[in-house]
């Protein structure tokens, strides 16, 4: 996008600003963190689908090539039509070449992060098509003219009664109405209405089965089928991540899946797509746009494994209270931020940082990417290509001055912590160190280590 | 060609060989599958009615939508009026289909293009009717692809519950775009 991008700590500034509703937010989260949890305990062998997952992701990736060649022949003895796309621009042209070659005018989309990491709106939008998103999240987003904060929950940022003004404004809903069940059937009744004009649906595809060329979407709300049974054209945008090799294979991800998401067992729709209907055409679109090269750099392969739960965004506290849109990028959260450096360093330099490195992300991921060490080693190689955050830069450049001598290392540290002592407020420049400012830092010790271990150190 | 430039860096920087693990045969812990099913699938916010026979459908189904005007009942009903039915599929009330299995652990059933009739039906209708026969209810997943095998179908879905939505401040409301209401019925025989 050409809009210039805030770094993280002054989005998330900005977003801090407004402290109910950060409170609100976190707390929101965190209720979902917390279903995700209460039932996880229910599933004796957890911890054994998380390993079966993670090896069946690895065991993928280490075959990719083949994979993709076999779920396309397979796909193609389907009757369905695949494209390949090697970034972004070719998806988007893709897409809408199908269109033109229809006519096509309506077009209902059901939520993929991918077409959002294409920003396949703006494009179509560019080429004078207008495109209706109909998961209700990413509806009351694009209404608003907004993009998702969250990979699972689109408006979780949004509260009932900005939603209630939004589809007064555009759906012509009474003013001042707010009630979340009034106000979701008046999206069935506007969303329906879409569906049974639409020429052309778009789907995401959660997992793309390789033996059968078959493609799997999880719904809540039904949306990807309803879009995709009643336009007489159905294209579905993946990865080459999203890749499983066997049917049975489905069976550990779709136990995982929506219970680490929302804490749901399942989700309502788990829909396999394999073949057209007689008359009717399917379009499988295979994207790259980055991920070959994710694939290449070995700390970062395991971000590929990725199937998009949100539960690492949910559990993440600089997530939580920064806000999903403080991270310039599709995907938000942990997992975006190892994404999105991958495609942009200098763009998505800051992301890595915006993480407290604690390891929940880690824990909570149920193909177990070692997530907090990814964002750790992210850092170190931004720092080593030169992509550091401005004022990162600044404070490291001291930094390493100073600990490049022990004495002035020892100097440095007694006049911080008298500093630090006198005018605790400026603890850590804040100008220098962004994160600084939302934090209170702990009293500093009255004599450092080295004073210590002087005076008591041969007792 | 993209294509090939896709393969060729997938081939290139791929990692060494991984071996795919075998899936163990996960059994699945609960005895009585009738009361989890009916347990998962009520927390998905849909119901379930136990039936003696498939001839108690009809009057169960009159006396749970007594005001449903447009009935499509591919159990009971006759074909022809249900094709007459279906020409203006947007307005069907309730919509009555066979599932094939269901999963006890999580409530969900499992139709394919055919058990559908038409693959929008189960979720252009109002309110869905599945009815699935007691026998065929397994306790996990592995259990239901393991049952249904290579079947692959041209369209198959898992059906666990009637559409919904939190995207409202995470305010569950059951009618999402789909069915506003989930019946299964499990019948006896
Ligand atoms: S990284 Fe893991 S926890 Fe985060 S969205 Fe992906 S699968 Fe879920």
């Amino acid at each position: 996008m050409n809009t210039p991008t805030i770094p993280h700590p002054e989005a998330a500034a900005t977003f801090l600003k407004n402290k109910e509703r950060v409170q609100w937010h976190d707390e929101t989260l965190w209720f979902v963190r917390h279903k995700r949890d209460k039932i996880v305990q229910e599933i004796p062998e957890w911890e054994q689908l998380r390993e079966l997952a993670s090896q069946i992701k690895d065991h993928t990736l280490s075959r990719l090539d083949e994979y993709l060649q076999e779920f396309e022949a397979a796909a193609i003895s389907n009757g369905v039509t695949v494209h390949w796309a090697a970034d972004a621009a070719e998806h988007n042209r893709i897409v809408h070449g199908i269109m033109q070659k229809h006519g096509a005018q309506k077009i209902v989309k059901s939520k993929s992060m991918l077409t959002e990491e294409c920003h396949l709106n703006e494009y179509l939008e560019a080429q004078g098509i207008e495109v209706v998103d109909t998961d209700l999240g990413e509806r009351i987003v694009q209404l608003n003219k907004e993009l998702p904060s969250h990979i699972v929950l689109p408006a979780i940022h949004i509260k009932k009664e900005e939603v209630g003004e939004i589809f007064h404004q555009h759906l012509g809903t009474p003013k001042g109405a707010s009630d979340p069940l009034y106000l979701a059937l008046a999206a069935r009744a506007h969303l329906r209405e879409k569906f049974l004009a639409a020429d052309i649906a778009i789907t995401g595809v959660n997992f793309a089965v390789a033996e059968t060329g078959a493609i799997v979407v999880c719904t809540n709300e039904g949306n990807a089928d309803l879009g995709a049974h009643l336009a007489k054209v159905h294209i579905a945008c993946m990865g080459i991540e999203k890749l499983i090799p066997r049917t049975e294979h489905l069976s550990i991800f779709l136990r995982l899946l929506a219970r680490n998401a929302t804490g749901q067992n399942i989700t309502a729709y788990s829909s396999h797509f394999r073949k057209p209907v007689p008359g009717s055409e399917m379009h499988i679109v295979i994207v790259d746009n980055g991920r070959t090269t994710q694939l290449g750099r070995e700390a970062f392969r395991n971000s590929l494994k990725c199937i998009r739960c949100g539960a690492c965004l949910n559990t993440c506290p600089v997530y939580r209270r920064s806000g999903g849109h403080s991270y310039h990028n599709a995907t938000a959260g942990p997992i975006g931020a190892i994404l999105a450096p991958n495609l942009d360093m200098r763009k998505n330099a800051d992301l890595p940082f915006a993480s407290t490195l604690c390891g929940s992300c880690t824990d909570v991921c149920p193909v177990k990417i070692d997530i907090h060490n990814q964002l750790y080693q992210w850092r170190q190689v931004l720092t080593q290509e030169g992509y550091m955050p401005a004022a990162k830069t600044a404070s490291m450049k001291i930094m390493a001055g100073v600990l490049s001598s022990p004495a002035r290392y020892s100097f440095a540290g007694k006049w911080a912590r008298r500093f630090l002592r006198w005018f605790p407020s400026l603890a850590l420049n804040k100008k220098l160190n962004p994160w600084a400012r939302q934090r209170e830092l702990p009293e500093p010790p009255k004599e450092s280590f080295r004073e210590w271990y002087k005076k008591n150190g041969n007792k | 060609m993209s294509r090939d430039k896709i393969l060729n860096a997938a081939k290139q920087n791929k990692p060494a060989l991984v071996s795919l693990p075998e899936l163990p045969s996960f059994t699945y812990a609960a005895n009585d599958l009738v009361a989890a099913f009916t347990a998962a699938i009520t927390k998905a916010g849909g119901a379930v009615t136990l039936l003696k026979s498939q001839q108690e459908l009809t009057q169960k189904i009159q006396a749970i939508y007594p005001d449903a005007q447009r009935i499509a009942n591919f159990i009971a009903g006759d074909t022809a009026s249900n094709k007459e039915l279906l020409k203006e599929v947007a307005l069907l009330d309730v919509v009555v289909l066979k599932g094939q299995l269901g999963v006890a652990e999580n409530g969900a059933i499992w139709l394919t293009d055919k058990d559908c009739v038409e693959r929008v039906l189960p979720f252009i209708t109002q309110h869905l009717i599945l009815l699935i026969e007691k026998e065929t209810l397994v306790g996990n997943m592995h259990q239901a692809y393991g049952v249904m095998g290579r079947q692959n179908p041209a369209y198959g879905v898992f059906i666990a519950g009637p559409s919904k939505t939190a995207d409202i401040e995470q305010s569950l409301v059951i009618g999402a775009h789909g069915p506003r209401s989930l019946q299964v019925f499990i019948v006896e025989n």
